[in-house]
């Protein structure tokens, strides 16, 4: 009977097929194909040769990371504090949180160009990264929030009644038992911020470049070959992001939690 | 005490952070300037020129669109999610390993990475592109998430249950209307919920395929008119009416999901 049912999965399988493997082999394809279609490796042969190119590409993996850190440095104790009963009670503070996540990504950009063009600061740099961490914030606290609820809180009481400084207690069993938060708030802003095109060009009145932007211009000006690799490139940073993070369980609460 | 009054005034000071560009943005909705920050005095008249004014047309056909391509994407999602669900759960071993992993690549894969793959699909097969693709590409992001939230509602599902209404005299389609449906039906709706938000939000996978006929979402539009320089004055009302609609629904979604929590409580 239950593999008569296992048939069942077979549309979704080969929809899946065509609109989700063919398309990255397509990918892979375009990557290694010229403008008539034969096979070559100019196309990264291009990228490693152009210090633009290669500029771009370090400088985005390096604001991503300084997003993500700072996104950690601000969420954790954030995540902390809503996730400790003594510290916080109020479920409503958590809500505000997390409603940010529900907002279309551009209006929340455009808010942030509003509020540093009311209060002068010039587009940048600077508005990029504080804007990334606006955008991110809240993607790095719910999961983190969402671990330390989970958490058996008799470890922590184990803990004191075995002598545990609060100190101890934190460093040695709050903040291990923390860690799968943490790797899949890394996963939900490290790889969006990396990848991300329209909102560094909104930020910056188009004068700080990222690797998104730069995969896009090429898309849009047809240069569809080159425009795959970039994409190829990417996808293989993103390939090794994923294997850093153990992504086992850390879906589990993505997608299990979020409403 | 202390560390109590510095916790919230940590966590409140975050919020305000995070919530002044949308105040900002509410506050000056009700003013007329076109350039936002300049305060000429109190008016509503860009609600009501969103609503009945020239720039109706566009911006009210966005939105417009943007909600029947999210319904009709959460929609079939949930349908094909479902089935899958199903099958998935039934299969074994290697078999499922696959359709888990297969299932994880759309939500594994950056947006634009989803979305410059099918660009090179439709050009490859040479579908002009415009609401079905759009349609199709959101299809394909946010099955994979009705999957997920339905998948732990069929392991907590009493296998017996299904067997006995088939002992009963049920035909197996009847079986799956009145036994399995029933108790996966928390996540068929969570997955739902979730796949629409997930259309209304997307911008980078529908950019890719949206086409130039001329269609455009609330995400799409936004960008031509920052790409423009001067933004449309009416997307300051637009974005509080929206802001505000997800902040009540949140809010009271949340307190009704308190509510119930504590019945069941006083209940045990």
């Amino acid at each position: 009977m239950s593999t008569r049912r296992a048939n069942w999965a077979i549309p979704y399988f080969i929809f899946m097929l065509l609109f989700v493997v063919l398309p990255l082999l397509l990918i892979v394809v375009y990557a290694f194909r010229d403008n008539s279609g034969s096979f070559t490796f100019q196309n990264f042969v291009k990228f490693v040769s152009q210090p633009e190119a290669i500029n771009t590409f370090v400088y985005s993996i390096g604001v991503a990371l300084i997003t993500t850190v700072l996104c950690i440095l601000l969420g954790y104790p954030a995540a902390y504090i809503l996730s400790n009963k003594s510290l916080n009670r109020s479920q409503i503070t958590v809500v505000l949180f997390i409603l940010p996540m529900w907002i279309n990504i551009l209006v929340r950009t455009l808010a942030t160009v509003a509020l540093f063009d009311f209060v002068h600061i010039p587009l940048g740099q600077g508005a990029l990264i504080f804007g990334m961490v606006y955008n991110f914030l809240p993607f790095m606290i719910y999961p983190i929030y969402n671990t330390m609820q989970k958490m058996d809180h008799s470890l922590i009481e184990a803990a004191q009644d075995l002598g545990a400084t609060p100190g101890e207690v934190f460093t040695k069993v709050t903040m291990p038992l923390s860690m799968p938060g943490v790797t899949s708030g890394i996963m939900m802003v490290f790889m969006p911020t990396i990848s991300t095109f329209a909102i560094a060009e909104l930020l910056t009145m188009n004068n700080v470049k990222l690797f998104g932007t730069t995969i896009q211009e090429n898309i849009n000006n047809g240069m569809w070959n080159y425009g795959a690799a970039l994409s190829l490139i990417m996808l293989v940073i993103i390939g090794a992001t994923s294997l850093f993070a153990d992504s086992g369980d850390s879906q589990d609460n993505e997608a299990g939690g979020l409403i | 005490m202390m560390k109590k009054f510095f916790a919230q005034s940590y966590l409140w000071l975050l919020l305000l952070m995070l919530y002044a560009p949308i105040i900002i943005i509410a506050v000056f909705s009700f003013t007329e300037a076109k350039v936002l920050g300049n305060w000429t005095g109190f008016s509503t008249k860009l609600y009501t020129s969103l609503f009945e004014g020239g720039v109706r047309h566009s911006l009210i056909d966005a939105i417009e669109n943007t909600f029947v391509i999210a319904l009709i994407a959460a929609a079939v999602s949930t349908l094909l999610g479902t089935i899958a669900a199903i099958g998935i759960f039934n299969m074994r071993g290697r078999k499922r390993k696959a359709m888990t992993f297969l299932n994880n690549i759309p939500i594994l894969n950056p947006d634009i990475i989803t979305g410059i793959s099918l660009f090179l699909l439709f050009v490859t097969i040479g579908i002009t592109q415009g609401y079905t693709t759009v349609v199709l590409a959101h299809i394909a992001f946010c099955t994979p998430y009705v999957v997920l939230s339905i998948m732990p509602r069929l392991k907590q599902m009493n296998p017996n249950i299904y067997e006995a209404a088939l002992d009963l005299g049920a035909t197996p389609f009847q079986a799956l209307r009145k036994v399995i449906v029933p108790e996966i039906r928390p996540g068929m709706i969570s997955g739902f919920i979730l796949a629409f938000t997930l259309s209304i939000d997307d911008f980078a996978v529908t950019i890719f395929t949206i086409g130039n006929q001329g269609l455009e979402t609330l995400s799409t539009y936004i960008y031509a008119d920052a790409r423009k320089g001067g933004l449309t004055p009416e997307l300051r009302p637009l974005s509080t009416i929206i802001f505000a609609t997800v902040l009540l629904l949140l809010i009271i979604v949340n307190i009704r999901a308190h509510r119930n929590a504590k019945k069941q409580q006083t209940q045990i």
